[in-house]
C-alpha cells in the first residue's frame, strides 16, 4: 500500500489565479437531483405557508374568495379577534389550546414510556421477538382513516365492542359509559392517539439502543448497577441525540394532529376533546372565514416555532458527553 | 461525460414532468361539452351515475351537447365548490344543498337567475314558491333553481303503535311524548334522534324555533340566537332525552344514520326524517309496518308562534359564471327541470318535484310523497337565507350535540342555561 498524493492533474494551468482545489471535479449531479424536491417543497409547503400568512392579514370571507387580492386588508384585526381572551372566540380558542397542550403532553409522555419499555425488552433476541416487533408496528402502518374509524365503532356506547366487554361480559361497570361524547371523549382521544403513535417512538428508540455498545452495560453490571440504575446511567444518556429529535417530532405531530379527532368525532368535536387543529378548521372552513382561520394557524405556527426553538436551545446546552 | 449528460437529461425530464403534473383542470371547453357535478342522492355514487347517465344521453340527443358527469360525495362537495369559486375553474353546472344558497350567492361565483334568465329555463311561475324561496337571499335574484324538494315528516311504526294501543299518530308534541312513553319499555324506545349530527340538530332547532316564535337572524342579517324563544325551542327537543326519556340516551352519539337503522329494526317507534321511505325499503323494513304523518305542532303555541313544522329541504341546481357555454348550461338546467326529467328523477330518488306542473303525477301520490308535498305547500319555511347560515348550523348544531351529551348523563338543562350558551354561540358569529 502506498500513499499517493493525488497528482494535481486537474489543477488549473493558470498560475495567476489563487490555487483552486479541484473545482471542476465537484459534481453538479447531486444538486440537480435535488431540484425536483426543492421545487415541490416550495410549491407544496413554503409558498402556501406564506400565502396563509398573507391571508391572515385580510378579511377573506365568502364575499371575497373569488378575488383574493380584492379582499380588504385589515392588518392584525384577525389576530386581535382570535387572541382576545375576553371575547367568546378568544375564550374558545384558549380552551382548545389548553386541551391540546394537556393532550400532547400526555400522549408524548406515554408514547415515549411505552416505546422505551418495548425497545428495552425487545433488545435481546428471544423466540417470537420478530413476531412481537411486527405486531407492535402494525398500528403505525395502518392507514389513518381505517384505523381510527374502527376505533370509533369500537367505542360506540350501545353497539361497540369495548362496552360489550366491560358491561356485558366482565360486568365491571353497570351503567354503559359514553366514550365519544362527554368527559370520556378526551381519554378516548388520548388512547387512540397513543395507540397510533407509540410504534414510532418504539422504532426510533430501538434503532437508538442498537447504537449503545454492550461493554458499557457490562461495565455497569460489574459495578453492581441494577436494571433501573443501568437505564438511568447508561441507556438514557446514550440515547440523548435520539431523544432530542424524537420528543420534538412527537410533540409537533401530536400537537397538530387533525386526522385522529376528525375521524373519531366527525366535524364537531365534543368540548372536552376540542383539539386546536379541529377548532381552527371549524372556525374557518366550516364558517367560510378563511382570514380568521389563517390568523389562528399563524398564531399556532409562531407558538410551535418558539417552543421548538427554546427546546432545541436547552437541549443543545448539554454537559459535554463522553 | 456521457453519464453526466444522461443524468442531466433525466433530471430535466423529472423536473418537466413534475411541473406538468401541477397543471390545472378544465371545464367544458367548447360549445359542445358541459361538465356537471351531481350530488349524492342515492345509496352510492355509482348508483347516482347509473341513474343520471341515460338522462344525460337524452340531453345529448336533443341538443348535441355532451355532458361530462361527476358525482361528488357530500363530504367533499362544498370544499370543491369553494375551490371552483376561488380558482375560476371547475364545472359548468352543479348541484348544491339549498342551505348553501345564500353563502354561495355571496361569493358572486354563480349566475344569478334574474327574471330574464329564469325565462330561459321556463319562467319563475314554474317553480314551487317555497322551494324557490330557498335559493338565495330575499330581495336578490335566486342564485340557483330548485331541483329536488324534500321536507321532514314523522315516520311511525304502525305495529308498535297498535301494540301500545295508540290509534293515530300524534298531531302535537304533547301527544308525541305521551305516545313515546307508552312505547318506551322492554329495551324499545318511543323516538329515535340523531343527536350528534350537527346539520340535523340545526334543522330541528329551526323548525321548533319557528313554532315558538323565535328567529335566528333579524332583517339586517344580524344573529339573534340568544332569545328565550330559541332557548325554549331547543329545550323542547333536548327534553326528549333529558326529561321525557322517550329516546335512548345512546342517541346522543348518533351521527351516521343510526336512528334510521333503529327505526327500521323496530327499536324505536317514531322518527323525524326527510323522505326516508326508500332507505327503509333498502333496510328491509316491511312497508306495511310504517306510516307517515306531518311533523307535530305545539298544542298551545305562544304568541308569535308560526305554523311551521319543517325547513324547506332540497337540492338546487346552479351555473358557474366562469362557464364558457352559458347558453348550453342554461339549456341543461331547463332540461333537468323539465316535466319529464322532474317526474323521472324525483320518482327514483323519492323526493318531490320542484316544479308545480307535475305534482299530480301518480308517482307522487304515495302517502309519503303526499305528506311531504303538503308540508312543502303549507307548513315549510326556508332556513335563514343569509351568508352566515353555515355558522348558524355549526354553532347551534354543536351546542345541541353538547346538550344531548349532558342530557344522556341525566342532566336536564334549563331554558336560561341554554340561553347563556346561545349567547356564547352568537358572539362567535362573524
Amino acid at each position: 500500500m502506498t500513499t499517493t498524493v493525488s497528482a494535481p492533474q486537474t489543477a488549473p494551468p493558470d498560475p495567476g489565479s489563487p490555487p483552486r482545489r479541484k473545482r471542476r471535479r465537484k459534481p453538479a449531479l447531486p444538486y440537480l437531483l435535488l431540484i425536483p424536491a426543492v421545487v415541490l417543497e416550495l410549491a407544496v409547503h413554503i409558498i402556501p405557508m406564506f400565502t396563509g400568512v398573507w391571508m391572515s392579514l385580510k378579511e377573506l370571507t365568502q364575499f371575497h374568495i373569488r378575488d383574493w387580492s380584492g379582499a380588504p386588508f385589515i392588518g392584525l384585526d384577525n389576530y386581535r379577534v382570535t387572541l382576545d381572551y375576553n371575547s367568546a372566540t378568544g375564550k374558545e380558542l384558549f380552551h382548545s389550546f389548553w386541551v391540546t397542550i394537556v393532550f400532547t403532553v400526555l400522549v408524548v409522555a406515554l408514547c415515549y414510556a411505552f416505546g422505551l419499555a418495548a425497545a428495552v425488552v425487545l433488545q435481546r433476541p428471544f423466540r417470537g421477538r420478530a413476531l412481537l416487533r411486527t405486531l407492535f408496528l402494525t398500528p403505525y402502518a395502518l392507514p389513518v382513516y381505517t384505523a381510527v374509524i374502527t376505533w370509533s365503532f369500537l367505542l360506540q356506547r350501545d353497539t361497540g365492542a369495548l362496552n360489550h366487554v366491560l358491561v356485558d361480559q366482565l360486568h365491571l361497570v353497570d351503567d354503559r359509559p359514553f366514550w365519544l361524547i362527554g368527559g370520556n371523549s378526551f381519554w378516548s382521544l388520548v388512547l387512540v392517539a397513543l395507540w397510533k403513535q407509540w410504534p414510532f417512538a418504539f422504532l426510533c428508540l430501538m434503532a437508538g439502543l442498537q447504537g449503545i455498545p454492550q461493554d458499557l452495560y457490562e461495565a455497569a453490571y460489574m459495578d453492581g448497577a441494577g436494571f433501573w440504575r443501568r437505564l438511568r446511567a447508561v441507556t438514557l444518556p446514550m440515547l440523548r441525540p435520539v431523544n432530542q429529535v424524537l420528543l420534538l417530532v412527537l410533540f409537533l405531530w401530536t400537537f397538530n394532529d387533525f386526522n385522529t379527532p376528525y375521524v373519531l368525532f366527525g366535524k364537531a368535536a365534543p368540548n372536552q376533546a376540542d383539539l386546536i387543529s379541529i377548532h381552527i378548521y371549524e372556525s374557518s372552513f366550516v364558517t367560510w372565514n378563511f382570514g380568521l382561520g389563517s390568523a389562528m394557524s399563524v398564531a399556532l405556527l409562531l407558538f410551535l416555532a418558539v417552543v421548538s426553538a427554546i427546546y432545541l436551545f436547552f437541549t443543545r446546552k448539554a454537559r459535554s458527553d463522553a | 461525460m456521457f453519464k453526466r449528460r444522461l443524468a442531466a437529461v433525466a433530471v430535466g425530464a423529472l423536473l418537466a414532468s413534475t411541473l406538468a403534473a401541477c397543471g390545472g383542470s378544465d371545464s367544458g371547453d367548447d360549445a359542445k361539452t358541459l361538465t356537471y357535478w351531481a350530488s349524492n342522492q342515492s345509496t352510492s355514487l355509482e348508483n347516482d351515475a347509473k341513474i343520471l347517465k341515460p338522462e344525460l344521453d337524452k340531453f345529448e340527443k336533443q341538443t348535441g351537447i355532451k355532458v361530462k358527469l361527476e358525482v361528488v360525495p357530500w363530504s367533499d362537495l362544498l370544499n370543491r365548490l369553494l375551490a371552483a369559486a376561488t380558482s375560476g375553474q371547475g364545472p359548468d353546472v352543479v348541484n348544491i344543498g339549498n342551505t348553501w344558497s345564500a353563502s354561495l350567492q355571496a361569493t358572486d361565483a354563480l349566475v344569478p337567475f334574474d327574471d330574464a334568465t329564469l325565462e330561459k329555463v321556463g319562467g319563475k311561475s314554474r317553480f314551487v314558491p317555497a322551494a324557490l324561496a330557498a335559493s338565495g337571499a330575499e330581495g336578490k335574484p335566486p342564485t340557483a333553481v330548485p331541483l329536488y324538494s324534500l321536507a321532514y315528516s314523522l315516520y311511525y311504526n304502525k305495529k308498535m303503535f297498535a301494540d301500545a294501543g295508540i290509534a293515530n299518530p300524534p298531531a302535537t308534541w304533547e301527544e308525541l311524548v305521551a305516545d313515546g312513553k307508552k312505547m318506551t319499555k322492554g329495551g324499545k324506545w318511543g323516538l329515535a334522534i340523531e343527536g350528534a349530527h350537527i346539520s340535523e340538530n340545526s334543522h330541528h332547532a329551526f323548525a321548533f324555533s319557528q313554532q315558538y316564535g323565535g328567529e335566528w337572524f333579524d332583517k339586517s342579517g344580524k344573529a339573534t340566537f340568544a332569545t328565550p324563544q330559541n332557548a325554549q325551542a331547543i329545550k323542547r327537543y333536548i327534553d326528549f332525552i333529558a326529561t321525557d326519556k322517550i329516546a335512548n340516551p345512546g342517541n346522543a352519539e348518533y351521527a351516521q344514520n343510526q336512528s334510521v337503522a333503529d327505526f327500521a329494526s323496530g327499536k324505536a317507534g317514531m322518527l323525524l326524517w326527510q323522505a326516508v321511505g326508500s332507505q327503509l325499503d333498502l333496510r328491509k323494513m316491511n312497508p306495511a309496518d310504517w306510516g307517515v304523518a306531518p311533523v307535530p305542532f305545539l298544542s298551545s303555541p305562544p304568541a308569535g308562534g308560526k305554523k311551521v313544522n319543517s325547513m324547506v329541504a332540497g337540492i338546487n341546481i346552479a351555473v358557474f359564471k366562469h362557464t364558457k357555454n352559458q347558453d348550453g348550461a342554461l339549456d341543461f338546467v331547463k332540461f333537468m327541470t323539465s316535466d319529464a326529467e322532474q317526474t323521472l328523477l324525483n320518482k327514483t330518488y323519492g323526493s318531490l318535484p320542484s316544479v308545480t306542473t307535475v305534482s299530480d303525477d301518480p308517482a307522487f301520490a304515495k302517502p309519503e310523497q303526499k305528506a311531504i308535498q303538503d308540508t312543502l305547500a303549507t307548513s315549510a319555511a326556508p332556513l335563514p337565507q343569509v351568508p352566515q347560515e353555515s355558522q348558524f348550523e355549526t354553532l347551534v348544531g354543536t351546542l345541541m350535540k353538547d346538550l344531548f351529551a349532558e342530557a344522556a348523563k341525566g342532566k336536564s338543562p334549563s331554558a336560561s342555561e341554554i340561553q347563556d350558551k346561545l349567547k356564547t354561540a352568537q358572539e362567535q358569529v362573524k
